[in-house]
């Protein structure tokens, strides 16, 4: 149970938010002029990895705010939180 | 005293008797007993039976490693708790308790036959044998080994204790009240710490406290004499907080641990009802120091599970600690030097002792105490075998060859009626790899031991793999200042003096003149797993210790394998050549120790079970008889039957009475959000299928929300309240999500939109009127409003004001009637109703619940998301390509309806069934075929929705088939148990098609 730093709120106890996949996949501006092939890479392809990964999560239970967090999968520890939009931080 | 009970100490209080039960009979011990400890004061050491041989076994600790003393408390079949070690419960006046596994009775049991078949019993058994003939297994196989498997009984009723939760926060936790642990606790809490001691026996010290053996001094004293002092300085002490009888149960990431405390355990019968029983502390903690101990280690010889054979430092604390002795004519097996101190403890209180040690010399301070006392110590040896069937008799040991790889010379006989057995210590790192912290192998004395990377948490004493008093000592005040950063700890200047170990010598699974396949030498006694079964699993090529755990099931019983894994591995390691090191271990997994239940619920049953919504009508619901349908959280009205009506009965005039004359719905429980803001109508473009840009004022629409793969996500009913305001209704399950989803979008993709969203489901209350009726009664309701088509069309919304409170009226139908939904405050919810009733008595109003909701919407084949659609159904499939507009340039899910799979013809479709039998009633979720005769049986869709219709009289039903588009008017099959059943495929809109009672 992580303890996650909400760039709004600050530290709050993790039961308070829900993680939301993969960061930074930017829905397509036109979707129409995709192929199937490059929706499809859109709509399903998730890395899932083990070490550093970017992630979505809303403060739920909280402000619900939606927010981007780089944590390590295999260790749970979070490098960095940061608000939607911003740039992401390197690692 | 009994005969056994030979020592006075201060941890049990002889003055006071707790009488207890066994297996039915009465006995007696004291206060201070556990419930182990007052069976051997009283010679009984046969507590059980093992799970595959059933042979006798005895106690074997004096912890939570115990895996053979486990017993049923209770012998109220209601409330009686299995799997409970008799070396952990506490002794209190009443106690019940009897022997598991053994039928029918501990003294004859007959399923000990499995110990002279055992031959035909290797690991891997079960899954070879029974797998043929197949149908044997649910017949002979099954219910054979469930009469005779199984680890004690589960209760009957439901749990009557009060269980509970608690937070708690603190600077720092330590695990473990031994020694280590309490020097920590108190460096820190002097240090204005707040600090938290969990200890999971009843009084503070660990082992340290009955060390009474002079080899062992601090500062001039007996070790367990300046314990006794720091303790009660402890208590002294004011941001400590001390809890006894608590045991950690995980040890989380971030420092967030749970810890299980025994409230009323232990107290007498008539004083627990009253108190809670367990509480779950929830503990986040910026720092944590684990001072969790060791676990001695068992030796691995033939025939080493025999009652009366006992860990050493157990037999030391029986008698030190409890007053009882384990045997009167003792001999203590070992490789190590702490089973010395247990030889000495035995000799000065007059029992007879010899050893046994496989070592070939030590020259210790202990070791030299032993043999100065005259104890006669048999080096280089091992013991071979041992005799007596429900309680040790004798052994045999032999001399070992010069690298201990075999036995030589004569077998040597002699008489015990106790083993002592050491073959070291294995600190309990549990605590410190569930939290992810990672382990060295140290070769010396073969044990794992803590890595040092971890930021927050720290591991001192013999957990760490400190096994002398003096490295104990002063590498837990060195440790915890550093740690806590702190200058001065209190013990700087401490003298230490111990005996100190330098012969070490290990062999996992000792030598022996027979043959291996005619041993059984146990390593995992409470699920009999024997070194020879560990030797078969990887001849059959098993490997991983994962996989060779699996298939002997050695450390998968409830003991979680606290004394077999370190053997398990090592015998691996030994058979396959190859480091102990490299091979890892097994994963330790939470709980440490087994949790009740009750203990993981807490207060969270009944009716804390989840949370209830209500509307505001509810109280009316209820006193007209209404019963109930869980949606979500809500209690929504089912029906409403009047005298002894079942469901089908009052649906059937429910239904009839609405589309007659008039019928009323507490529509309270969709899920309303407001949406305000500049690009209001915008976003309802991108989020809804159809176009909302033209939307007038005062207007309603259907909307259509998909996922981002086409997939129907929820529907509802939108009306325009102003030029940037809109209220959106949704289904009552969907609510949350449609409100996360769209907040989401808001968010993340579309954040320059001007919006803003609020969940307004509690603040309003529905009353929904439909039938040809609900004009005339809207008339004496709202008497100054003109309910005219013309001014007040169908899909329109107009403010109203109903005994002084101002109301919303949309004028949408989903049951295809002509009908009106009036929105309030839910303060006043209760009241609109009312007078609304009252209003409509002439017109015989009748109240409908949502069974009844569900049976007029289908008759107009209007879909319900969740019911009719599951997540698979696009717009299409669902033959609502009306309402997918093909002008708007984007809008979510859009893409995904001209991806190949979306638009392929042999989808399931969404189409109205019909049944020959105009009386027969499909069942919902029942599958459909197009050949009865073809195998294997291709199922082509299934039923979604099915009704009695009364409007119609007859039975209709939607369904989805692949490719039923198509189909209008073919004969498909339902086949059910017992009948397979006529249908044809129609139209889905069977009542009103063209819409004209919503008009009427
Ligand atoms: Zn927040």
């Amino acid at each position: 149970m992580f303890v996650i730093n909400c760039p709004y709120c600050g530290e709050r106890d993790q039961s308070e938010f829900s993680c939301g996949g993969e960061a930074h996949i930017v829905r397509p501006k036109q979707p129409t002029e995709l192929s199937d092939d490059e929706w499809a890479e859109y709509l399903f392809m998730r890395k899932n990895i083990k070490g550093v990964q970017f992630e979505r999560w809303n403060h739920a239970h909280g402000c619900r705010k939606w927010f981007n967090m780089v944590r390590d999968t295999s260790n749970d520890k979070i490098h960095a939180v940061y608000k939607m939009g911003e740039e992401p931080p390197v690692i | 005293m009994t005969k056994y009970r030979i020592n006075k100490t201060r941890f049990v209080d002889q003055t006071k008797t707790v009488s207890f039960t066994f297996d039915g009979k009465k006995y007696h011990g004291f206060e201070g007993d556990t419930l182990a400890s007052a069976l051997l004061s009283n010679g009984i050491h046969l507590i059980g039976r093992s799970f595959k041989y059933h042979r006798p076994r005895g106690i074997m600790s004096c912890g939570s490693e115990e895996p053979n003393a486990i017993c049923q408390i209770n012998d109220n079949t209601d409330l009686t708790e299995p799997n409970v070690r008799a070396t952990e419960i506490e002794l209190y006046e009443g106690l019940k308790a009897s022997s598991q596994n053994c039928w029918p009775s501990l003294n004859f049991d007959i399923g000990g036959i499995n110990n002279f078949i055992s031959p035909f019993i290797p690991a891997g058994f079960y899954y070879k044998t029974f797998m043929w003939p197949k149908s044997f297994w649910k017949k002979i196989y099954e219910p054979l080994i469930r009469l005779s498997a199984g680890l004690g009984k589960s209760p009957t009723q439901p749990d009557p204790d009060i269980y509970d939760h608690k937070h708690e926060h603190c600077d720092v936790l330590v695990i473990g009240g031994g020694i280590s642990g309490i020097i920590s606790a108190k460096i820190a809490a002097k240090n204005n710490l707040k600090t938290i001691l969990i200890e999971d026996k009843n009084i503070l010290g660990g082992s340290t406290i009955y060390q009474n053996n002079k080899n062992f001094i601090i500062d001039n004293q007996k070790s367990n004499e300046w314990l006794m002092n720091e303790i009660s300085e402890l208590e002294k002490l004011d941001n400590l907080i001390i809890k006894t009888r608590t045991s950690l149960a995980a040890f989380h990431s971030y420092n967030y641990l749970l810890a299980k405390e025994n409230i009323s355990d232990h107290l007498p019968l008539d004083k627990k009802n009253s108190s809670i029983r367990q509480r779950l502390w929830k503990i986040r903690a910026d720092k944590v120091i684990v001072a969790a101990g060791a676990i001695e280690r068992p030796l691995i010889f033939n025939n080493n599970d025999r009652p009366g054979i006992i860990l050493a430092n157990s037999v030391k604390k029986y008698l030190d600690f409890y007053g009882v002795s384990t045997g009167l004519n003792n001999i203590i097996f070992t490789n190590n030097d702490s089973a010395y101190e247990t030889a000495v403890s035995l000799f000065e209180k007059g029992i007879s002792v010899k050893i046994v040690d496989i070592r070939k010399k030590s020259s210790s301070n202990i070791v030299k105490n032993a043999e100065d006392l005259g104890i006669k110590i048999y080096w280089n040896s091992t013991v071979v075998n041992t005799f007596g069937y429900k309680k040790i008799k004798s052994i045999e040991i032999m001399n070992l060859s010069e690298d201990g790889s075999n036995v030589t010379g004569n077998k040597h006989k002699i008489q015990c009626d106790c083993l002592s057995i050491s073959g070291g210590w294995t600190p309990m790192v549990h605590m410190h790899t569930q939290s992810g912290g990672k382990l060295d192998f140290r070769e010396i004395d073969q044990v794992f031991v803590p890595t040092e990377k971890c930021e927050n948490h720290i591991n001192v004493g013999s957990c760490n793999g400190d096994f002398e008093l003096e490295e104990i000592v002063k590498n837990t005040n060195y440790k915890v200042k550093k740690f806590l950063n702190i200058n001065e700890g209190g013990f700087d200047k401490i003298s230490v003096l111990c005996s100190k170990e330098s012969e070490k010598k290990n062999i996992w699974l000792l030598p022996n003149t027979i043959s291996e396949s005619k041993t059984k030498s146990f390593i995992d006694f409470q699920n009999d797993s024997t070194a020879k079964d560990i030797k078969l699993a990887l001849r059959e090529g098993f490997k991983s210790i994962e996989h060779v755990k699996r298939y002997t099931t050695t450390g998968m019983a409830t003991d979680q394998g606290k004394l077999s894994n370190m053997h398990a591995l090592g015998i691996i390691a030994d058979t396959a050549g190859v480091k102990m090191g490299t091979l890892g271990t097994t994963t330790f997994r939470p709980p440490f120790t087994p949790l009740t239940f009750g203990a993981i619920v807490g207060r969270s049953v009944g009716k804390f079970f989840d949370i209830v919504r209500k509307t505001s009508i509810h109280e009316w619901h209820v006193q007209n008889n209404a019963k109930f349908e869980n949606v979500g959280q809500w209690k929504r009205p089912w029906y409403y039957p009047i005298n002894n009506e079942n469901l089908h009965e009052a649906v059937q005039r429910e239904s009839k009475a609405a589309r007659d004359s008039a019928g009323i719905l507490d529509a309270s429980t969709l899920g309303k959000i407001d949406i305000q803001g500049s690009d209001a109508s915008e976003f309802l473009n991108r989020v809804y299928t159809n176009a909302w840009s033209k939307l007038g004022i005062g207007k309603c629409r259907y909307g259509l929300m998909l996922n981002e793969d086409g997939m129907v996500y929820d529907d509802g009913v939108t009306t325009r309240l102003g030029e940037n305001h809109y209220l959106m209704t949704t289904t009552t399950g969907g609510a949350a999500n449609v409100l996360s989803k769209l907040e989401d979008y808001l968010q993340t993709e579309w954040p320059e939109l001007d919006v803003y969203l609020t969940s307004v489901t509690d603040h309003y209350s529905t009353a929904s009127i439909c039938g040809p009726n609900s004009k005339k009664i809207l008339n004496k309701l709202f008497p100054n409003k003109d309910f005219s088509d013309e001014a007040f069309p169908h899909m329109s919304y107009q403010d109203a004001i109903i005994d002084k409170i101002e109301c919303r009226i949309m004028r949408i139908s989903f049951t295809g009637e002509l009908s009106y939904e009036i929105n309030v405050e839910s303060k006043y919810g209760k009241s609109l109703w009312e007078n609304c009733i009252a209003a409509g008595e002439e017109y015989k109003i009748t109240p409908y619940g949502t069974e009844t909701m569900h049976l007029l919407r289908a008759e107009k084949g209007f879909i319900i998301v969740g019911q009719d659609t599951d997540g698979t159904m696009t717009p299409i499939d669902l033959q609502m390509d009306w309402i997918v507009s093909k002008k708007k340039y984007d809008f979510i899910g859009k893409r995904s309806l001209y991806r190949s799979d979306t638009m392929r013809e042999d989808r399931k479709q969404l189409v109205g069934l019909l049944t020959d039998d105009p009386n027969e009633i499909l069942e919902e979720g029942a599958q459909i075929v197009s050949e009865l005769d073809k195998k294997p049986v291709e199922m082509i869709g299934h039923v979604t929705s099915s009704y009695f219709s009364p409007n119609l009289n007859k039975s209709i039903a939607l369904a989805v088939v692949k490719g039923g588009k198509k189909m209008n008017g073919q004969k498909l099959f339902v086949p059910m148990e017992n009948k397979n059943i006529n249908v044809t495929v129609s139209d889905f809109i069977f009542f009103d098609k063209e819409n004209k009672r919503i008009n009427a």
